[in-house]
């Protein structure tokens, strides 16, 4: 029971992790020009595609670099030549703009890699166990995973609240016409900021490709839960994202884990209701089959209980 | 519609058989189509084209009941479109089990009394707030009701979803409703009542109404309306009459499948938005194009929904209003009667632009052809045809050419833009002194 905890902690810290690279740049996309990307999960899926095609050609840790600088210069000339133009239309534009947009890069990456998942493997360096828990392994390069992502995470939190660029980036999420009479180029920061947010996005796909699998739907799949956890989060707030990553990527792995149901819980009483009806169905489900309702379940209640997320401060 | 015609329409009389003619000969004309049409194109293949699009325009109306009504951005709208599909079946299925009296063709009032009660239950969560927090929560609740569709595997059957038999159900007037025929009348009487519906629903206060809470929350509030009791309403309208869509689907495919209905959110918010959104017919013609382009367009290439998406950004960037919203824009033109600058300098200055334009397009429909070859289906080798030209994706030809034709295209295109604007000018200019002289 103790390994099972130890080692879906980890787990879950380590998706949790993954999950606030993806939601940091997300949300602070979102605070700064009110447009939530529906794209964001399909440059998560360009950086591990990317990082698999160049880690053919080059290895992997040149594509380690190389992938996520590319993906965000793909993103940053998307904020320039795409979502600047749509910006005088509207909210709704920038939003069915990105959604489009999404629909445009699943159907390239199939195009160009096919819908069968591709072959991204664990580099040689980092496949070794790392640890023993009692009985299990724990693989290395997810330490590498979680160790990259806690570096991110502070060198991001250090950029945010400790230079001049990340004073700038943060009176621009408020005030942007008093930071533009300053003397600032906001769209420019515009730029800059949707070009590190996918690039981050990017680290995350560079990484997690190998773990998890590098197919062309990953973006389809995980899009949703990242709106989750930045909504759940707070919108706009990057702490809050932060929470709700970890929350998400604890309580999705822990789930997975659980195999009992209500009938379990009612086994002594001997009460079963009748096979074939909804309420069957609904007593012999297992807490892992729900695990991928349980981030939409959070979300709705939260948006029905708390429309300002964990720790936001703004009515979504 | 010009301020003429409206006042038009307020003032006409029942007796007045011009203001009924004009009031009424529209929706006439439709039905004869409608009734006509299957006798025109008399295909199989095209009366089942017919049945999808007449869904697909009820559909994709009722969705513009949120989104261009009253602006809620619904990326979840599949649910109750789905959910009255599903209940279509399992009542049809009753319905032949137990030999009870009831028609197919009343089967969609099943479908949309479900699509009502869902739209009660979840839009009494979902419409307290506007703009993008509406759009998560359609978004988490389309989630929602897809991955519990795996689970719920009594109603919704799990992966191979449910089927039935539209032909078991009890028969009036001897309709066997088994030949595609049939069931197009059925969905083109069910698709002429509810457009009717929901275009007299636009005239109505309330349809005024929604339109004021998606411009102006506020000052609504102000009037004295709630805008969370006018969004609910508009929400569960929209439900009741996707879920009407839903039933005519159940019917005409004879089975329902969860991650199929799944997929519609996109396809129908896609649908009404390349349409235009502005105008009632802009949805009409978006579920029309979208459905062609479903059935045709994937026979010609595999990568169509690209081509899909593409078009899709294209008209968000470009032009927003939609398809009807291009139309739309010359209607003062017509009705000042500026038809000279219209048909001696607009359309000609259009059509210029139009050829480049092309030439553009199938340069980068050949670039992206050409790649699809190369990168995924090199097992099949380079030769491929295109528009039943032959030739080698991996010749140096082919390249060349694809180039030439898209940055001349385009290069060429930029430069009549100079005259289109020129024209429409001048277009301008004649529609104001038409109007000065009849003031």
């Amino acid at each position: 029971m103790l390994e099972l905890v130890i080692i879906s902690t980890l787990n879950g810290v380590l998706y949790g992790m993954l999950l606030f690279l993806m939601a940091s740049g997300l949300t602070l996309i979102f605070s700064m020009m009110g447009v939530l990307n529906f794209a964001h999960a399909s440059f998560y899926m360009l950086g591990a595609f990317f990082g698999f095609q160049i880690s053919q050609w080059l290895g992997f840790w040149p594509a380690f670099v190389v992938a996520p600088v590319l993906v965000g210069a793909i993103g940053a000339l998307v904020e320039r030549y795409g979502l600047r133009n749509v910006h005088r239309h509207g909210h709704v534009a920038e939003l069915l703009f990105t959604f489009g947009l999404a629909f445009v890069i699943e159907e390239v990456v199939q195009m160009i890699w096919g819908k069968v998942p591709v072959d991204y493997r664990v580099p040689p360096s980092l496949d070794f166990s790392a640890f023993t828990v009692f009985t299990t392994t724990y693989p290395a390069y997810k330490m590498f995973e979680l160790l990259t992502a806690i570096a991110i995470f502070a060198v991001l939190l250090a950029v945010l609240t400790k230079t001049r660029v990340g004073l700038i980036i943060q009176a621009a999420l408020t005030h942007p016409n008093m930071v533009a009479m300053l003397g600032h180029n906001v769209p420019r920061v515009f730029m800059l900021v949707f070009g590190v947010g996918t690039g981050l996005a990017a680290v995350a796909g560079v990484i997690a490709g190998p773990a998890f699998v590098t197919q062309s739907n990953m973006a389809a799949v995980l899009g949703p839960i990242l709106f989750v956890v930045i909504v759940v989060g707070g919108l706009g707030s990057l702490s809050g994202a932060f929470v709700a990553s970890l929350l998400i990527g604890l309580v999705q792995t822990f789930a997975v884990s659980v195999n009992y149901s209500v009938s379990d819980l009612f086994a002594g009483i001997g009460f079963s209701p009748a096979s074939g009806t909804i309420l069957h169905d609904l007593w012999e489900v297992t807490l892992a089959q729900i695990a991928p309702i349980i981030p939409y379940l959070m979300l709705v209640l939260i948006l029905i209980f708390r429309p300002t997320g964990l720790l936001g401060k703004r009515e979504t | 519609m010009t301020d003429a015609a409206k006042i038009g329409m307020r003032t006409a009389q029942p007796a007045d058989w011009l203001g009924m003619a004009r009031r009424y000969g529209a929706w006439l004309l439709l039905a004869a189509a409608f009734a006509v049409l299957p006798k025109i194109f008399a295909s199989g293949t095209a009366h089942t084209m017919m049945s999808l699009m007449g869904i697909m325009i009820v559909f994709a109306l009722s969705y513009n009941m949120l989104l261009g009504e009253t602006g809620l951005l619904s990326f979840g709208h599949a649910v109750y479109y789905g959910l009255g599909g599903f209940l279509a079946v399992h009542a049809m299925n009753t319905v032949a089990r137990d030999a009870l009296p009831v028609p197919v063709f009343l089967i969609p009032l099943v479908g949309g009394f479900s699509g009502l009660l869902f739209g009660i239950v979840f839009g009494s969560v979902s419409t307290r707030r506007g703009g993008t927090a509406f759009a998560m929560i359609s978004l988490g609740l389309g989630e929602l009701v897809a991955s519990s569709s795996l689970i719920l595997r009594s109603f919704f059957g799990g992966e191979e979803g449910f089927s039935t038999n539209r032909t078991k159900l009890f028969r009036v007037f001897d309709l066997s409703f088994g030949p595609q025929l049939q069931v197009y009348y059925l969905i083109a009487a069910w698709c002429l009542i509810c457009m009717v519906a929901m275009y007299a629903l636009t005239r109505t206060p309330f349809g005024r109404m929604c339109n004021a809470v998606r411009d102006n929350p506020e000052r609504a509030q102000f009037v004295g309306y709630n805008p969370y009791m006018v969004r609910f309403i508009a929400f569960c309208l929209a439900g009741l009459f996707a879920g009407i869509a839903g039933g005519p689907a159940a019917i005409n495919f004879e089975l329902v499948n969860a991650s199929v209905v799944a997929a519609q959110s996109g396809t129908v918010l896609l649908a009404a938005y390349v349409g235009g959104i502005g105008n009632f017919i802009g949805p009409v013609i978006g579920a029309i194009l979208v459905t062609y382009l479903q059935v045709m367009l994937s026979d010609v290439t595999e990568i169509w929904q690209l081509y899909f998406g593409l078009l899709f950004i294209g008209m968000v960037m470009f032009a927003p209003g939609g398809i009807a919203g291009l139309i739309f824009m010359h209607e003062p033109l017509w009705h000042a009667g500026a038809y000279r600058a219209l048909f001696g300098r607009l359309i000609p200055a259009y059509l210029l632009a139009l050829i480049p334009g092309l030439m553009a397009l199938v340069g980068l429909i050949l670039v992206i052809e050409m790649t699809f070859r190369l990168m995924v289906k090199a097992s099949e080798g380079t030769r491929m045809s295109f528009f039943g030209v032959p030739l080698d994706a991996a010749g140096a030809a082919a390249w060349i050419a694809a180039a030439v034709m898209l940055v001349g295209g385009f290069y060429l295109f930029r430069r009549t833009w100079p005259f289109v604007a020129d024209a429409w000018q001048h277009a301008h200019g004649e529609m104001q002194r038409a109007r000065r002289s009849a003031a």
